[in-house]
């Protein structure tokens, strides 16, 4: 469908306004919602996503297609239901304790709502209890953590040890990411799942969820 | 002993051998991972002067303040905003007591932590009057000079650059970014590239410009090669020993300070007239650093 392939790529180019305007006639045009998303904002999203993996755009050109990508899914929203948005499960995301970076945290957020699930921001310097409080309080299934320093990353084993500890290591699984983690580190401290972008943080967490 | 002005002194030569990291230094001595470095500032002074003595006994000339995250920004996140003027005269105090006019005193300024306008939210003026605030307390606590560091975005070293300016016109300024290797060349996450960068920093003031952090030493030698071609500013290098693997959920840093101190060779070799050593160095690496270049 031609207009889906235009979002996708006036996503790529960060242009909101004409993602906005776009997403509106594909609506009108009586596109499932659902549909639109998949195919035109995530596609676009994608594209951006792996050219930045590859060094091809920087991060003015992420932060811009999350912008277009808001812009979009702000007019889907109420189509998509809540079918849609519970039927994948509750994940709460969030940069560990002292870390300021939220960057690639918020790609996930984003992409993660985009694929359906109903995602919790807890933003950046998460203490260990807070996202274990919260996931345990929301019924969440996954916790998300993020590090963008060496020295902020033994903050991710805390959250682990702290649900296995109350017994919810079963219940809540985690995935973790972000520059200096490696899959290495992330098998050594006994998360679940290693996200090495945000994109495959969202398949990551889809695999835990199953 | 007093030393020579600091611009004379890197137009002429000698090279100006700088001082390495402080963050391992200080978590090493009982820094929490997840604390404010600077936090340390108002409880234990002491640390300060012991790192400043330890680069120095390994002849460092230059000696760094221990305010890299000490603007208003960074220091609001820990509720320390309020105390950015005291947070930043102790450590220029302690470091000074230690060098006793035997090198250097650098104010350390690093990032906002925000991404600007319009693609972040942080307000330009805001971000300016930020840095403005704690190179106030620096300078009026008196640091010899200013090093803005481990920037990413060149808009925003611009904004730090002009608040130094602003708070002393005189005052030497050396402005460093950090960059990655992609396959079309170095740039830093945001995206500016090396020729940009060095443009833009002198342009906005800075007398000394180059790069520290993101890499290892032979990767910063070739980010130093870029700057010699676009500048004939005076450039300031500060790699890290390697980059870092994560051992026992620790950051272990690779590179000896034997091999650190042959790629200096390289860096003097290309006209680089300030280096030192970012994350993972140690005084070993600075007193390897001084035997190579300076005997």
């Amino acid at each position: 469908m031609e207009i889906l392939s235009q979002i996708a790529s006036e996503l790529e180019c960060g242009a909101h306004e004409a993602v906005r305007a776009l997403t509106q006639s594909a609506l009108e045009q009586e596109l499932e919602a659902g549909v639109i998303l998949e195919r035109g904002l995530l596609a676009g999203m994608q594209v951006v996503g792996d050219r930045f993996r590859n060094h091809e755009v920087f991060l003015p050109e992420v932060l811009l297609a999350a912008r277009a990508m808001n812009a979009g899914l702000e007019l889907l929203e109420p189509h998509l239901g809540k079918a849609v948005a519970l039927s994948r499960g509750t994940v709460v995301i969030g940069t560990v304790q002292g870390d300021l970076h939220d960057i690639g945290k918020n790609l996930v957020g984003i992409m993660l709502s985009g694929a359906g699930f109903e995602v919790i921001d807890l933003g950046k310097d998460v203490s260990p209890e807070t996202f274990v409080d919260t996931a345990h309080e929301t019924g969440a299934s996954v916790i998300g953590m993020s590090a963008l320093l060496t020295t902020t990353m033994p903050g991710m084993k805390k959250v682990i040890a702290l649900l296995k500890e109350r017994g919810l290591d079963s219940s809540v699984r985690t995935v973790v990411g972000g520059a200096p983690v490696t899959e290495e580190f992330a098998r050594e401290i006994g998360a679940d799942s290693y996200g090495f972008d945000a994109a495959h943080a969202v398949e990551c967490v889809k695999e835990l969820v199953g | 002993m007093t030393m020579r002005p600091f611009l004379e002194r890197v137009r002429n030569g000698p090279v100006v051998i700088a001082d390495g990291a402080t963050g391992s230094f200080l978590m090493a001595r009982g820094l929490r991972s997840g604390d404010s470095p600077e936090s340390l500032n108002l409880t234990r002074p002491d640390l300060l002067r012991e790192v400043a003595q330890g680069y120095l006994d390994a002849g460092a000339e230059l000696v760094q303040t221990n305010t890299f995250g000490g603007s208003p920004m960074r220091l609001a996140t820990y509720g320390l905003d309020g105390q950015t003027e005291e947070i930043n005269r102790i450590a220029v105090e302690a470091v000074r007591e230690a060098v006793a006019g035997r090198a250097y005193v650098s104010g350390s300024c690093g990032p906002s932590g925000h991404i600007l306008e319009p693609l972040g939210d942080a307000v330009p003026d805001e971000v300016r009057a930020g840095f403005r605030r704690q190179m106030e307390a620096l300078v009026a606590a008196g640091v010899d000079l200013l090093t803005i560091e481990t920037m990413m975005d060149v808009g925003e070293a611009r904004l730090a650059i002009e608040a130094a300016r602003s708070v002393s016109a005189g005052i030497p300024v050396m402005a460093t970014m950090t960059f990655d290797a992609t396959p079309r060349g170095f740039h830093t996450i945001m995206g500016n590239d090396v020729p940009s960068t060095a443009a833009g920093l002198v342009e906005a003031g800075a007398d000394v410009v180059g790069s520290n952090c993101g890499n290892g030493s032979e990767t910063m030698v070739e980010i130093a090669r870029e700057f010699r071609a676009c500048t004939d500013a005076p450039l300031l290098i500060q790699p890290n020993a390697g980059l870092p693997q994560i051992v026992d959920g620790h950051a272990i840093y690779d590179e000896t300070p034997e091999f650190m101190a042959e790629r200096a060779k390289e860096l003097l070799e290309l006209g680089v007239q300030v280096i030192g050593g970012c994350c993972g160095t140690t005084p070993d690496h600075i007193r390897a650093l001084r035997e190579v270049l300076l005997t």
